[in-house]
């Protein structure tokens, strides 16, 4: 599937993919897998973040982290392997692989918190360029807030991707100048991938690495972010 | 009376919370709610408890019905609302609770503080969020912190898998969750287990929870519940 391939070279001719339109949530997925890298330790959020796992070959020997206190997570149980006691960070049940470890929360916050996890994938309402995360609270009246762990992740593993759909319903785009809804995290994103393109944010401009269904001149068209190509 | 007590019962297990307690609630989810506890609890009949938990209540067992009962009047949490918190949101929107939301990792950290004697610390998590304020920022080497308080319970109500006849608790999977740090953070802890097994038959290498942090166990059959619509 040589139209997934993120472009590596330079210029604006290797990053736009134009002879396809933007990816599905599972053609996404497949990209971010493929850009974990081998051994690393990983925590993917709840909701389309999830999907990646099921993308990540086992011979690369990536151990997921659940922040509900575990290791080792295998992929989600079904019928008979359901088990109440175990469960990833949405409260779906799910298995252990051989060398999966226990832990309670504080320990698992730590290792977070304490910079051992090398990537976390969130999925986010906005990015903004600098790298500010805003994926916890819409911020409308009569919204119960609710945090979980994305502060926490946010802040914790080394690098931090976020996965989402460059637009949202009414077409507004999610990568932003600066985030309008309440924050997660200061400047902690460092990749954005989406359906129309990936993203290198939080540094001193944001660039964009590859394109799906979609120009630059388009994706300028409709960010109101200042885009510097790969390369380019 | 230091040593951890075997009681009969949940009733008997939960006897003598006050109105007004600070409770810590184990559990994420379902995965290691103390149900009988609860339900013990709720029998018991204190009201107006300030509860400390992961989250708010799942459909209508565990926290929910405390809930539902109209014991509590404040929830401090990291995530109340779920697929299935109609419980809690109910009660929120119409006034009948209060909520803090504090950041998953704060909540556990916290807790522990409060077990290990540590009178406050500095945590990265929330920095430059609505969470961060009125709280004390201080930079240290160059990265900002917020000062976060212990959070102590008068009571904690966590279930465990299997205790010694010492109250030394082991767990199973991810239900230890927040079981192994409330039990340091609440002056009487009280654990449901599946079973009590003799003294001795627990390998001392895998205690997870020594006897010291529990003052009360109860052995009750094990009740397994899973959030329906969790995706």
């Amino acid at each position: 599937m040589t139209s997934l391939a993120t472009g590596t070279t330079t210029g604006t001719s290797t990053v736009e993919h134009l002879d396809r339109g933007p990816l599905s949530m599972d053609e996404l997925a497949e990209v971010i897998a493929r850009d974990i890298p081998e051994g690393s330790f990983v925590n993917l959020g709840i909701g389309q973040p999830t999907k990646i796992a099921d993308h990540l070959p086992a011979e690369l020997g990536v151990v997921l982290h659940t922040e509900n206190g575990m290791l080792g997570m295998g992929p989600a149980a079904h019928g008979d392997d359901v088990d109440a006691d175990l469960t990833n960070a949405g409260k779906v049940p799910v298995t252990e692989l051989p060398g999966a470890s226990y832990f309670h929360h504080a320990d698992s916050f730590a290792m977070m918190r304490g910079g051992h996890l090398d990537v976390c994938v969130l999925g986010a309402y906005q990015v903004a360029g600098n790298g500010d995360l805003a994926n916890w609270h819409t911020g409308k009246p009569g919204a119960i807030p609710a945090v979980g762990g994305a502060m926490d992740l946010a802040i914790g593993a080394k690098d931090v991707f976020v996965m989402m759909g460059l637009f949202g319903k009414d077409g507004s785009a999610k990568l932003v100048p600066a985030c309008t809804y309440p924050l997660t995290g200061v400047g902690c994103v460092s990749r954005v991938y989406t359906d129309h393109g990936v993203f290198e944010v939080g540094g001193d401009e944001v660039v964009v690495t590859t394109t799906w269904g979609i120009s630059v001149d388009e994706l300028r068209e409709r960010l109101d972010v200042p885009l510097a190509v790969l390369g380019g | 009376m230091a040593r951890t007590q075997l009681m009969e019962t949940a009733d008997e297990a939960v006897a003598g919370i006050e109105d007004g307690s600070t409770v810590l609630v184990g559990g994420f989810g379902l995965a290691g709610m103390p149900f009988d506890l609860i339900d013990a609890l709720i029998r018991q009949g204190a009201k107006d408890l300030t509860i400390v938990a992961n989250n708010a209540g799942n459909g209508e067992v565990g926290l929910a019905a405390l809930l539902k009962a109209g014991r509590v009047r404040k929830v401090l949490c990291s995530f109340p609302r779920q697929v299935d918190s109609y419980v809690f949101d109910e009660l929120y929107l119409a006034g009948k609770v209060e909520l803090e939301v504090v950041p998953q990792g704060n909540l556990a950290e916290r807790m522990r503080a409060a077990g290990a004697g540590i009178g406050a610390f500095y945590s990265p998590t929330a920095v430059g969020t609505p969470l961060a304020e009125g709280k004390e920022t201080r930079t240290i080497d160059g990265r900002d912190y917020l000062l976060e308080y212990p959070i102590r319970g008068d009571y904690a109500l966590i279930s465990a898998h299997h205790a010694d006849g010492m109250g030394n608790l082991v767990y199973r999977k991810t239900a230890r969750n927040f079981g192994p740090v409330m039990a340091t953070a609440a002056t009487t802890t009280i654990a449901q287990v599946s079973e009590v097994v003799p003294t001795g038959a627990l390998d001392p290498e895998a205690v997870v929870t020594p006897s010291i942090y529990v003052d009360r166990v109860v052995a009750v059959e094990a009740r397994h519940y899973t959030v329906q619509g969790a995706r």
